[in-house]
């Protein structure tokens, strides 16, 4: 943990002081009580599958705000190591955060130690800071990767739980999206049909999700590097705006102008003088 | 053992489960179902692992929260390692049992899991400790625990015999954890056994339809 963890000494044992400081505040002060801020979920479906050579990962592309769409090409597939992605459902802001947060601690694990990171490490800081956070961090991952040691898929909690698999879903959609990997899943798949599944599985998310929805992106990781391929797949339902929402100048008339000189008097005046290097 | 009430309140996911550890004539087994879920009624995965090895010849196994479960087993793994390289020898079964009761006891307000560390070390031989939810150590000759034990106390009661063979207590394991797999709908996939003796540690598994039936038409 000494080469890794820069932003975040970890602590010795379980902290659980905000665990005790929630309580008190959910059951209210002398005014009412406290209501804990309601997370905003993306609704999401994310699947994952292990293959032959590598690890498939496909994520859909909305992100909700209550019924508004609020992004329709949201990214869900975040980049942690060069060799190890993640896709995050559940509360938007803490998955991207969290895994911003894993990536940057990875990169310094790298440079310090010299080594590449490995799946399995990302899943260990991942588990410890979600399980500090006692699921108040609204992050459902999928880990993907390929180190040294092989092929892995992970899922990862968001109270802290952790799990190795060979293929998964998660979000708002996986119960659908879990159906087409139940069926159609085998071991060892080639390239062609573990795309295919896991974009088949999104799809199925999609259709019977409200949560989820637009395009389906694929991220393939292999021993050789990293194929992002967004849009996997665009949604044939792409809206053209009909009429055009920007306004030449001098569309709205002009009635009347008056101008106002503001008179400002010189209170006081300091110089700071700043320590510069030499320049030629 | 105690009966854990609180599956339904657990968070996130929980492994409503049945654990077992057995002692035979130079060893112990221990064994699990494989069946994780969340809330009463969705399985979250069929093929978890509740068999936690923190030493080479010491094992855990889990029930409850199965984020807090794994974060006690990681801890106590660090710990019991630690210690073992302070020691200079491998750490005894009694000090893993240790590890976790002293975890699970001094945060028993956060922390929903229990455990049944089993394990081999030269100075006693095979153990069967159980800690439960609040913090309590017991060793025992044989011990169930989950919510799918319940409904095997009686088979379990009726048919332990000290100083079994390897091959009666595996029957035995299996059989038990069969009947619960069967009646308790939290617990189920596949049967999940370790094998701990001197020499070393085996890992069975056996998969669902190659559990014996008893009855099941």
């Amino acid at each position: 943990m000494a080469l890794s963890c820069v932003l975040e000494p970890a602590l010795s044992g379980f902290n659980f002081e905000n665990s005790t400081r929630n309580i008190v505040l959910e059951n209210g002060s002398e005014e009412g009580k406290i209501k804990a801020p309601k997370p905003m979920k993306t609704g999401t479906t994310i699947a994952g599958v292990v293959y032959k050579d590598g690890v498939v990962l496909g994520a859909d592309t909305r992100a909700t705000s209550d019924e508004v769409v609020a992004d329709k090409m949201c990214a869900k597939i975040h980049y942690i190591a060069p060799n190890i992605y993640c896709c995050g459902a559940g509360t938007a802001a803490d998955t991207e955060k969290t895994t911003e947060m894993l990536s940057s601690n990875l990169t310094i694990f790298s440079m310090n130690s010299g080594r590449n990171p490995r799946v399995v490490m990302a899943v260990n800081i991942l588990q410890d800071m979600l399980f500090r956070y006692r699921g108040m961090i609204g992050a459902h991952l999928i880990l993907g990767g390929v180190d040294c040691t092989g092929s892995h898929l992970y899922t990862v909690g968001p109270y802290g739980s952790m799990d190795k698999v060979p293929y998964l879903a998660m979000g708002s959609g996986n119960l659908p999206a879990m159906g087409i990997l139940e069926d159609r899943f085998k071991a060892n798949m080639d390239l062609e049909e573990a795309k295919s599944l896991v974009s088949d599985a999104i799809h199925a998310g999609i259709m019977s999700d409200l949560g989820s929805g637009n395009n389906i992106d694929l991220c393939v990781i292999t021993k050789e590097g990293v194929d992002y391929i967004r849009p996997h797949k665009e949604s044939p339902f792409n809206y053209k705006r009909q009429a055009k929402y920007k306004y030449k100048p001098g569309t709205t008339p002009v009635l009347t102008k008056t101008v106002t000189q503001v008179e400002l008097e010189l209170l006081d005046e300091t110089v700071q003088m700043m320590e510069t290097a030499g320049s030629s | 053992m105690e009966k854990q009430h609180s599956y339904s309140q657990v968070k996130g996911v929980s492994t409503g489960t049945t654990i077992l550890a057995v002692k035979f004539n130079g060893g112990v087994i221990i064994g699990s179902d494989s069946r994780a879920s969340m809330g009463e009624s969705y399985v979250s995965s069929k093929t978890i692992n509740k068999l936690i090895q923190v030493h080479d010849r010491i094992f855990c196994c889990i029930a409850g929260s199965l984020a807090d479960a794994q974060a006690v087993t990681k801890m106590a793994k660090f710990q019991l390692s630690f210690h073992s390289i302070q020691m200079e020898s491998p750490p005894l079964v009694k000090a893993a049992a240790s590890i976790m009761r002293e975890l699970c006891y001094s945060n028993k307000e956060e922390l929903q899991a229990g455990f049944i560390t089993a394990g081999w070390d030269r100075k006693k031989g095979p153990q069967i400790y159980v800690v439960s939810l609040g913090g309590m150590l017991l060793s025992q000759p044989f011990t169930i625990g989950g919510s799918g034990s319940t409904y095997i106390y009686g088979y379990v009661d009726a048919k332990f015999k000290p100083d079994m063979s390897l091959e009666e207590a595996k029957q035995f394991s299996i059989n038990a954890l069969a009947l619960a797999m069967g009646r308790d709908n939290v617990s189920g996939g596949v049967v999940h056994l370790v094998v701990i003796t001197e020499p070393g540690v085996k890992h069975i598994v056996v998969p669902g339809d190659k559990l014996p039936k008893f009855h099941d038409e």
